[in-house]
C-alpha cells in the first residue's frame, strides 16, 4: 500500500530567510500529513522542526499550511492526496516564523488577556450555580475551540493587514467575548468594548474563519453576528442613543476614532453580502 | 564558561514558586500559591493550554450527588480503594474524595461551563468502577474544559496584577515552550532549576526555593500510547536526580481502549464514555465476552447477565452494572487475552460497539469528539460501525513519594502533584479520578509551597559551579558528532519497554529489557545533533532520552521484583493477587555507581489504614485483601 511521495517543507528561520527543501519519503496506509514530518525528522533533517502535541486533533499545536490551505498537519490524511502531487508544508503565514513550521503564535496570548475574565454574580457561593443545558450549549460550542489559531492565521483583516494587529483581536477572541456575553451568569455587560476594545468593526463576515475551524465551530454564524446585533440593539436603541448625545458626547466621540472600519472595506467585492458594522437586528 | 557570542549565556531569574508543567495540577498549584501572595513561575514545556490534561475526555469524578443523592466521599473513597486493590495511600485517597466536589465547583466561578442536569445542576455520568454516575463531563472533552478554564483563571490573575502594578506578569508569569533540564539544591533544600527555550535555546537560571513538579507521566517510554511527546517522565527523573523516592513504578495502565486503525494512530484513546453511555465489548465471535472476565474481588457488583447490564442504565439501584465497567486494568487484560486466544478483530483488536445500542442524536451528542476522531482518521462512522480497539500505554500510577497533605517531597522545598506524584491511585487508577487528582494536589502543592515559604529561614542560593554543570550537560550532544541517532535509540527504548515490560510481564523478559536498557545507558550518552539550538527537535528529544531512560529502568526494576499480579502490573508467572505483597511498596531512588548514578531498588511497608476508614467497609470484602491479623481491628471484631 505504500509508495514514495514528494514533499515541499518550509526551512527557515526568524531572520525571515528561507526556501522550500524537496524531500522525498515514504508514505503508508492511513497516515496523516504529520507523520511524514515525523519521517522526515527521524530519517533526513534531525532538525526540522514542528509544533505538535497530542496529534489527534485535540490540542491545536499542529497547524500550518498543506498545499496552502491552513490545516492541522495530525488531521490532513496523505489518503486526500494523489500520490503523484507534490505536497507543500508552510508555516502560518500570518505570524513570524520562528524556525520552519513553528510560528510565534504570541500574539494570540497577548489578544487572549485584552479580554476581561468571567464576572461571576457575587452572591453565588461555590455550588450553588444553577443554569440550564439549553442555556450553556451556545456557548459551549465555543469552548470547543483548541485554540489552533487557524481562524487567527486566515482572517484577511490580519493575514493581509498587519497595521490592523493593534486594534483587531481575531475571531478567535471576538467569538470568546461572545462567549462571556452568552454565559448565563457572567455579570459584565461586554458590549461596547467588542466593538471598540477588540476591533469586532473589523469583522466582515466572510466566514474564512469558520471554514478552516477543525472543531467546526459556526464563529461567524453563532458567535460574531449575534454580537454584532447585540452591539448594533444598545449602540442604536434611540434611548440609549440620546442618552449618550447628551452626556457622553465627547467620551462617545473618542470611541468613535478608535472604531474605524477594517481597511477590507466589505461590500460585494470581497464576497460579503453585508458591509461591515452594517448587521441589523434579525428577527428583533 | 557561559558565553554570550557562542549563545550559551545564561540569564537569572527569581521567583517565590516554580511551577513546573502547566497541566490541571500545574496551573491549580500556581493559582493557589498566587492567590496567597507567592510570585509565581509556571514553566511549561508546550505552548499554555495545550498540556496533556487536553485529552482527558471522560470527566471529573467527584461525590457531588447532582445524579444519584445517595453518591457521598464514602462512597468514592470506597471506590477508588477498590480500584487501586488497596495498595493505595489511604490519606492521599480519603483527602481526594473529599476535596473533590468543592474543586469541581470552584472550576464554576472560573467560568466553567459543564454539562447539567434537569434541575440546573452539574451533570455526572457513569464510569469503570465508580458505584454512581459520579463524572462531571462535558461531552467528551472534559480535559479541554479543565485546561481552558485554568488557563482563563490565571490570565484573570494576571489581569488583577496588571491593573495593580500595571504590568500582567508581575506576580504570575508563564514561560511556555520552556524545558527544565535541572533541579538546583543548596545543601539539602532545592534553590531552583535550570533549563533551555525550545524556540531559542537560550538558557535561563531560576532561583526559587520551592519547586512544584507536575510534568505528567512516562507514556513516551512505550512505543503504543495515547500520551503525547512530552510524556517523557521529565519529573520523575528530576526528582530522583534530586534526592527524591518515587514508589509504585511497577504499575503502568494500560488503558483498555485505544485505536488500532490506522497503524498511524495506533494508541490513541478512545474516551471510557463510550461504555458509561452504553458501548459494549464484543469479539470476532460476536460474543459479549465481559461477562466471562469478572474476578472474584468484583463478582457481587456487577452483572451476570446481558438483560441485567442493560437494565443497570436506567435503574442502577436494583441492578448490577455491566461487565465493560470493571476497572481499567481488568478490561485491557480481558481484551489481551481475547485477542491472543484468536478471536480478535483484524488489526489486533476486538470491537467497541455503541452504533447498535443507542441513536446516532445521542451518540453524536455525547460522544462529539469520539465521533469526529474515528470520521477524520479512520474513515469509520461510529453510529453506523463498530470501532475496532485495544489496549494503549495511557498511564502511570507510580510517581515521587510525598505527604499527603502539603505534596512535599523527602527534598525541602520540593513538591509534586497531578501524574508524577505516587500513592493515591495504588495499583490501578480509576477513571475520572485523574482530573479529580490534578485539582485536589495541585490545590495542596500550591498551598503547600506557600506554607514552606513562610516558615522559611535564610533563602537557598543557587551556587555558580552548579549552573554551569547543568550548562555543560545541556550543551554536550552539541559536542558529540553523529555516533547514535536520538530518533532510533527512542524506537530501541519504546519497542524494549512495549514487548519486554507491557501489559502481560514475565521474569525472563524484564531481565532481557534492563540488559537493553543497560546498553541503551552507554549509548544515549552518544548521541550527537545537527543543527542549531533554534527550535531544534532533534537536540529536544537527546534530552529527554536521559529521562526515559532512568523512568523505564525504575519500571522494569519494580515490576521484575514484584512477584504477584496486582492492578497494573500483570505477571505471567505469580498470576494472583497475594496479600502479603499488599503490605509493600518497592521504591527507586538514585545512588552512586561506577559509571554514575544509578537507579536503586528498596522495600518500604505500606501504612496501615486509619481504623475509621477500615471501617467503611464490609469485613468479607476486605478479606479478599487482607491476611487474618491485620483483620482484627475492623468494627466487626467490636460486635458493630
Amino acid at each position: 500500500m505504500g509508495y514514495r511521495a514528494k514533499f515541499e517543507v518550509w526551512r527557515g528561520d526568524s531572520s525571515g530567510e528561507g526556501a522550500l527543501q524537496p524531500f522525498e519519503v515514504d508514505v503508508n496506509e492511513g497516515e496523516v500529513v504529520l507523520d511524514i514530518v515525523h519521517r522526515l525528522q527521524a530519517t533526513q533533517a534531525g532538525d526540522l522542526a514542528v509544533r505538535w502535541n497530542c496529534k489527534a486533533g485535540k490540542c491545536g499545536s499542529c497547524s500550518a499550511e498543506v498545499n496552502g490551505r491552513p490545516r492541522l498537519m495530525c488531521m490532513t490524511r496523505m489518503s486526500t492526496f494523489d500520490e503523484h502531487e507534490t505536497v507543500t508544508i508552510t508555516p502560518l503565514r500570518t505570524f513570524p516564523v520562528i524556525r520552519d513550521l513553528v510560528t510565534d503564535v504570541d500574539f494570540n496570548y497577548v489578544k487572549a488577556r485584552e479580554i476581561p475574565s468571567f464576572a461571576p454574580p457575587e452572591d453565588l457561593a461555590p455550588g450553588e450555580y444553577r443554569m440550564s443545558q439549553i442555556d450553556v450549549e451556545r456557548p459551549q460550542e465555543f469552548r470547543k475551540c483548541i485554540e489552533c489559531y487557524l481562524c487567527q492565521n486566515t482572517c484577511h483583516a490580519v493575514r493581509d493587514h498587519e497595521e490592523n494587529k493593534e486594534e483587531f483581536a481575531g475571531p478567535r477572541y471576538l467569538m470568546r467575548v461572545s462567549e462571556l456575553d452568552m454565559h448565563p451568569l457572567d455579570v459584565r455587560d461586554r458590549k461596547d468594548a467588542a466593538q471598540e476594545d477588540h476591533g469586532l468593526g473589523y469583522c466582515n463576515i466572510t466566514k474564512c474563519c469558520t471554514e478552516v475551524c477543525p472543531e467546526h465551530i459556526k464563529i461567524t454564524d453563532n458567535a460574531l453576528i449575534p454580537m454584532k446585533e447585540r452591539v448594533v440593539d444598545t449602540k442604536y436603541d434611540p434611548l440609549v442613543w440620546l442618552g449618550r448625545k447628551i452626556f457622553k458626547r465627547e467620551d462617545l466621540e473618542a470611541r468613535h476614532a478608535t472604531g474605524r472600519r477594517s481597511l477590507d472595506d466589505a461590500g460585494p467585492g470581497n464576497g460579503s453580502p453585508l458591509p461591515a458594522d452594517s448587521i441589523g437586528p434579525v428577527g428583533g | 564558561m557561559a558565553d554570550e557570542a557562542d549563545g550559551t549565556a545564561v540569564s537569572h531569574h527569581s521567583y517565590d514558586v516554580l511551577v513546573i508543567g502547566a497541566g490541571g495540577a500545574g496551573l491549580r498549584a500556581a493559582i493557589e500559591a498566587r492567590m496567597r501572595g507567592k510570585r509565581v513561575a509556571i514553566l511549561s514545556k508546550s505552548l499554555f493550554g495545550k498540556a496533556h490534561t487536553v485529552m482527558a475526555e471522560g470527566g471529573i469524578a467527584a461525590s457531588m450527588g447532582n445524579a444519584n443523592p445517595r453518591d457521598n466521599w464514602e462512597v468514592h473513597y470506597r471506590d477508588t480503594m477498590r480500584g487501586g486493590k488497596f495498595l493505595n495511600n489511604w490519606r492521599m485517597a480519603e483527602l481526594h474524595a473529599k476535596e473533590a466536589p468543592q474543586r469541581v465547583w470552584e472550576l464554576e466561578t472560573y467560568g466553567a461551563l459543564f454539562d447539567r442536569t434537569p434541575e440546573g445542576k452539574i451533570s455526572q455520568r457513569n464510569f469503570g468502577g465508580h458505584q454512581f454516575p459520579r463524572l462531571a463531563h462535558v461531552g467528551d472533552r472534559t480535559g479541554l474544559e479543565l485546561i481552558r478554564t485554568l488557563q482563563q483563571k490565571i490570565v484573570s490573575l494576571q489581569q488583577e496584577d496588571h491593573a495593580r502594578t500595571g504590568d500582567y506578569e508581575s506576580d504570575l508569569k508563564v514561560f511556555h515552550e520552556f524545558t527544565v533540564t535541572e533541579l538546583f539544591k543548596d545543601g539539602d533544600r532545592i534553590a531552583g532549576a535550570f533549563g533551555y527555550r525550545r524556540p531559542t535555546g537560550e538558557y535561563l537560571c531560576f532561583h526559587a526555593p520551592a519547586v512544584v513538579l507536575a510534568t505528567g507521566g512516562i507514556g513516551k517510554s512505550f512505543k503504543v500510547t495515547s500520551n503525547s511527546w512530552e510524556y517523557t517522565g521529565d519529573g520523575h527523573a528530576l526528582a530522583l536526580r534530586a534526592g527524591a523516592r518515587l514508589i509504585n513504578m511497577e504499575f503502568v495502565q494500560f488503558h483498555p481502549t485505544g485505536m488500532v486503525w490506522p497503524p498511524s494512530v495506533k494508541g490513541i484513546l478512545v474516551t471510557e464514555s463510550v461504555r458509561g453511555d452504553g458501548g459494549v465489548l464484543k469479539n470476532s465471535e460476536g460474543e459479549r465476552f465481559m461477562f466471562r472476565y469478572i474476578p472474584d474481588v468484583f463478582r457481587e457488583q456487577y452483572a451476570t447477565s446481558e438483560d441485567e447490564g442493560d437494565r443497570w442504565y436506567d435503574d442502577a439501584d436494583n441492578n448490577r452494572r455491566p461487565p465493560e465497567l470493571l476497572p481499567r486494568d481488568e478490561v485491557a487484560r480481558a481484551i489481551n487475552n481475547e485477542v491472543k486466544e484468536g478471536r480478535g478483530s483484524p488489526a489486533g483488536g476486538v470491537y467497541l460497539d455503541i452504533a447498535s445500542r443507542r441513536t446516532t442524536e445521542f451518540i453524536r451528542k455525547r460522544l462529539p469528539s469520539m465521533y469526529h476522531q474515528f470520521k477524520e482518521l479512520a474513515d469509520v462512522d461510529i453510529t453506523a460501525e463498530p470501532m475496532e480497539v485495544g489496549p494503549t500505554c495511557h498511564y502511570v500510577m507510580g510517581g515521587v513519594e510525598v505527604d499527603p497533605d502539603t505534596a512535599s517531597t523527602v527534598v525541602p522545598g520540593l513538591f509534586a502533584a497531578g501524574e508524577v506524584a505516587g500513592g493515591m491511585h495504588g495499583s490501578n487508577r480509576l477513571g475520572g479520578n485523574s482530573l479529580s487528582d490534578l485539582l485536589v494536589f495541585g490545590c495542596r502543592a500550591g498551598a503547600g509551597a506557600a506554607d514552606y515559604l513562610d516558615g522559611l529561614g535564610t533563602a537557598p542560593a543557587v551556587g555558580n559551579e552548579a549552573v554551569d554543570a547543568a550548562l555543560a550537560e545541556a550543551e554536550k550532544p552539541f559536542s558529540v558528532r553523529g555516533e547514535e541517532n536520538a530518533y532510533t535509540l527512542h524506537q530501541e527504548l519504546q519497542q524494549t519497554m512495549n514487548d519486554l515490560v507491557g501489559i502481560i510481564r514475565r521474569a525472563d523478559e524484564m531481565e532481557m529489557a534492563l540488559k537493553r536498557l543497560a546498553e541503551l545507558r552507554d549509548r544515549i550518552p552518544r548521541v550527537g545533533v545537527t543543527g542549531g539550538r533554534a527550535y531544534n527537535p532533534g537536540w529536544h528529544l537527546a534530552m529527554d532520552l536521559r529521562n526515559m531512560l532512568m523512568v523505564s529502568q525504575c519500571i522494569a526494576m519494580a515490576a521484575l521484583e514484584r512477584q504477584e499480579s496486582r492492578g497494573g502490573h500483570t505477571r505471567d508467572d505469580y498470576p494472583a493477587m497475594d496479600e502479603n505483597w499488599r503490605r509493600e511498596l518497592l521504591n527507586c531512588s538514585l545512588a552512586d555507581g561506577p559509571d554514575g548514578p544509578e537507579v536503586q531498588l528498596n522495600h518500604q511497608p505500606q501504612p496501615a489504614m486509619r481504623p475509621d476508614l477500615f471501617d467503611l467497609f464490609e469485613l468479607d470484602e476486605l478479606k479478599k485483601y487482607y491476611t487474618g491479623d491485620e483483620l482484627g481491628g475492623h468494627r466487626a471484631d467490636r460486635g458493630m
